[in-house]
């Protein structure tokens, strides 16, 4: 996992460790089959790429955990002008190029194959690979997550999607009891480098069912690795990556960010499991957020620059384990910390994040660690009251304001 | 009539019939060698030549054996917990038989024999049950819970049934690959309920994956008869359900399973199709070493089928009357085999346990720091109180 501990090493200001060296860039990466077939990098969990058994030459790939920004110029200048896309088409142009990379990435699920996937996430790759490895499979979670975990046993690497991540309730027994464990328990005799993916989180008027939040329930699992995508960059990244890594990884997409439109390099990227993502630096309140509530986030920092604060965003994006070292550094610059997510109030990522530091950082804290969660309740169905379980950006900017007080 | 579905025709009637609960017959089951070990007239079956018919006892008795050692070893407190496979050891030692090695092995608990025939040695099972540094497991799992990635044979999971959609899964690597070799899955009468069974079965169906799906019918779930687990004619009638080719075997005549699955593996792999086979036998033993079966059935049901349902017993007098085997081998393979297994247990518990850091390793690829941090606490508060830790265990 993540070889850097927090307050370890020269705190290189953030921006420079993460700088884009232009002479990793790499030429596109679409190449024919043929000569892709032999190279073959895995992504440790400690974010060291190292080659598989099958490499033929070593690849550069970039491991930014931030998007391309306009102030990084030797980005922009060496790199050519990228493309547009939206975030489901991102993370299917993730999938496509891991499998053509790598025949042994297969898809299974609900309406994957010939329908493409209920969000579109695989549309056309079961015409492209075949409707083997793109595979239909019945409505029985537990069963094709635990057929997927058999399957990564044996040496494929299988991506398995829930339809929505609520329904990955019923394939909790799979995921706790083998996916998480069976590495350990067979004495690293059997890996399971699977990953598990789909739509979670709070919709327009899904119902209770459909809403689910499901990094709460899991986040207690040892042995498996979650993340969150919130941009079609990070959704590309984060998918490349998660199916190169030898650990179980769940990936959480969101089911109203599917439609967000970014324009992304050409180049072949991936993003590191384990980092958090700066999305606007600051010097006042570390604010923390993952997946959808960021947007909210951002749209409470216009105000909250409008009113004279100067908010530092982080996307955390790595559930399971949390970013601590970007954390930490955030907290020891601002001293306040505010969390906005979506789980509930009990048992939530912030739940757990607060906790995490106020136990690392509290002599760091200026003011108690504010977390804004949706309420212990059901999502109800109807508009205005689903409006209020999710936290708005009205509250994001009391919240700041009470903390900066 | 016909009427035509989206999932075929189907032929109308005008008469109102429901198709019956339970058939006319129960489903026939399929035996070569009758009680006394003497092959039945006409039976068709595959046949076994000198060498493999004496493994195949020789490793019978062996499972029979190591079963008693390390029953007697938990119960004088050398080992925690066991689970015997008393009156399964046709089914074990046989399946394994007709299988290759190549063919991966998808257990539920109570098929020790399928590594036993693979090449497990008895060191290799001593060790696991004491938890020990040379247990490949390291220590992580309950005695009985074995796996052996080079004999592909997966880690036994306490959860059951939940290998059942594994199997699946391994079955669609193979067939993607393309590879001469099936997937057997294990489990009993009791896993058979599980909702995994149901979708693996079907699944499995649907994807016209290599798999064989043996059902060890042994008539007990712990203390739940087979009355009370389902009302069907067994599991053997569930394959059709499913769509799934079926066959009932007699789980204590060692030459019938041998065949059976000598015969599935090849339509498995051949016609890219699952198979059921459902082995009819009786769990002499207790559930586990945590259980005291004649609270729940009579003391005298469990004897008779110990002595004179033995299977062990009864395929002896088959490969005796071959000529192939006397009592004076018998006699020197049971004394051989309990001196080994007494040795490995003497040997297994002398051996070290894991070190502490091996807590910490294989939950990923490599550890984390949040791990690493809890190793070291450990570490600190271990040496800060070496007193309350036991001296031979290292960091």
């Amino acid at each position: 996992m993540a070889t850097v501990l927090h307050g370890v090493g020269a705190a290189t200001a953030l921006s420079a460790s993460k700088s884009i060296d232009s002479r990793k860039f790499q030429l596109p990466s679409r190449r024919s089959l043929s000569e892709r077939k032999g190279s073959f990098l895995v992504v440790r969990s400690d974010g060291r790429m190292v080659q598989g058994s099958r490499a033929l030459r070593a690849e550069k790939l970039i491991t930014n955990a931030v998007a391309t920004k306009a102030d990084t110029s030797a980005a922009s200048t060496a790199s050519k002008p990228g493309h547009e896309l939206l975030l489901f088409e991102a993370l299917r142009e993730g999938l496509e190029e891991e499998m053509d990379r790598d025949p042994h990435v297969c898809v299974m699920g609900e309406d994957v194959g010939h329908y493409g996937g209920s969000y579109k996430v695989t549309r056309g790759l079961a015409d492209k690979y075949g409707d083997l490895r793109v595979l239909d499979t019945p409505i029985a979670e537990n069963s094709f997550t635990g057929m997927g975990i058999g399957a990564a046993m044996t040496g494929l690497r299988p991506i398995v999607e829930g339809m929505n991540m609520g329904f990955l309730l019923l394939a909790f027994n799979q995921i706790s009891n083998n996916c998480g464990m069976l590495h350990y328990t067979s004495g690293g005799q059997f890996k399971i480098p699977i990953v598990i993916r789909g739509p979670g989180g709070v919709g327009r008027q899904l119902g209770a069912e459909h809403s689910q939040r499901l990094e709460s329930y899991f986040q207690s699992i040892p042995g498996i690795q979650m993340v969150a995508c919130s941009t079609p960059y990070n959704a590309k990244g984060l998918m490349k990556a998660a199916i190169r890594s030898e650990n179980p990884v769940i990936l959480f997409e969101h089911v109203l960010l599917y439609n967000l439109k970014e324009r992304i390099p050409d180049e072949e990227y991936i993003c590191s499991l384990e980092e958090a993502e700066m999305v606007r630096p600051g010097e006042h309140v570390t604010i923390l957020t993952y997946s959808r509530m960021r947007y909210h986030v951002m749209q409470a920092a216009k105000t909250l620059v409008n009113k004279g604060y100067d908010p530092e965003v982080i996307d955390i994006r790595s559930l399971k384990p949390f970013d601590l070292y970007t954390i930490g550094n955030s907290v020891k610059k601002t001293h306040r910390v505010l969390i906005v997510e979506e789980c509930m109030r009990t048992g939530g990522i912030g739940a757990s994040l607060t906790n995490a530091i106020n136990e690392n950082f509290h002599d760091y804290l200026d003011a108690p660690v504010i977390c804004l969660s949706s309420q212990d309740v059901p999502t109800p169905y109807a508009g205005t009251l689903e409006e209020w379980t999710v936290v708005q950006p009205a509250q994001i900017v009391t919240a700041v304001e009470k903390l900066c007080q | 009539m016909v009427l035509d579905l989206p999932g075929g025709k189907v032929v109308l009637t005008p008469e109102m019939r429901f198709i019956s609960e339970s058939p006319e017959e129960r489903a026939q089951c399929y035996r070569v060698l009758d009680n006394d070990g003497q092959l039945i007239m006409c039976s068709n079956f595959k046949k076994v030549g000198e060498e493999i018919a004496v493994k195949m006892y020789t490793d019978m008795v062996t499972l029979q054996t190591m079963d008693a050692v390390f029953y007697e070893a938990q119960r004088q407190g050398r080992i925690s917990f066991y689970a015997t496979t008393i009156g399964e050891e046709a089914i074990n030692i046989a399946s394994a038989a007709a299988l290759t090695t190549d063919d991966l092995v998808f257990p539920q608990y109570r098929e020790p024999g399928v590594l036993l025939w693979r090449g497990f040695t008895l060191q290799e099972f001593a060790n696991q049950c004491f938890g020990n540094k040379a247990d490949y497991g390291k220590g992580r799992q309950m005695p009985i819970h074995y796996g052996s990635n080079k004999l592909n044979y997966f880690t036994v999971s306490a959860t059951i049934a939940t290998q059942l959609p594994h199997a699946v899964g391994a079955a669609y690597s193979l067939k993607m690959d393309r590879r001469n070799a099936c997937v057997i899955t294990y489990f009993g009468d009791g896993g058979s309920s599980e909702g995994d069974f149901h979708a693996a079965l079907n699944f499995a169906a649907v994807m016209e994956v290599p798999a064989i799906f043996f059902c060890r019918n042994n008539g007990w779930a712990i203390s739940t008869p087979t009355s009370d687990q389902f009302r069907s004619d067994g599991v053997v009638v569930r394959g059709r359900g499913y769509g799934v080719r079926s066959i009932r075997v007699d789980g204590n005549d060692a030459l019938a399973i041998y065949s059976a699955v000598h015969a599935a593996r090849e339509m498995a792999i051949s016609e890219h199709r699952p198979i059921l086979i459902e082995a009819i036998t009786y769990r002499v033993g207790h559930h586990s070493t945590s259980d005291d079966s004649t609270k729940y059935r009579p003391v005298d049901e469990i004897e008779w089928w110990r002595s004179a349902r033995d299977p062990v017993a009864r395929f002896r007098k088959w490969i005796e009357s071959n000529g192939w085997w006397c009592s004076e081998a018998e006699s020197e393979l049971r004394n051989n085999v309990r001196e080994q297994l007494l040795h490995a247990i003497q040997v297994a518990e002398k051996i070290e346990k894991p070190p502490l850091a091996e807590l910490f390793m294989d939950v990923y690829d490599v550890p984390p720091s949040n791990l690493c941090e809890q190793e070291k606490l450990l570490g600190e508060t271990v040496r800060r109180n070496p007193q309350y830790y036991p001296p031979d265990v290292s960091l």
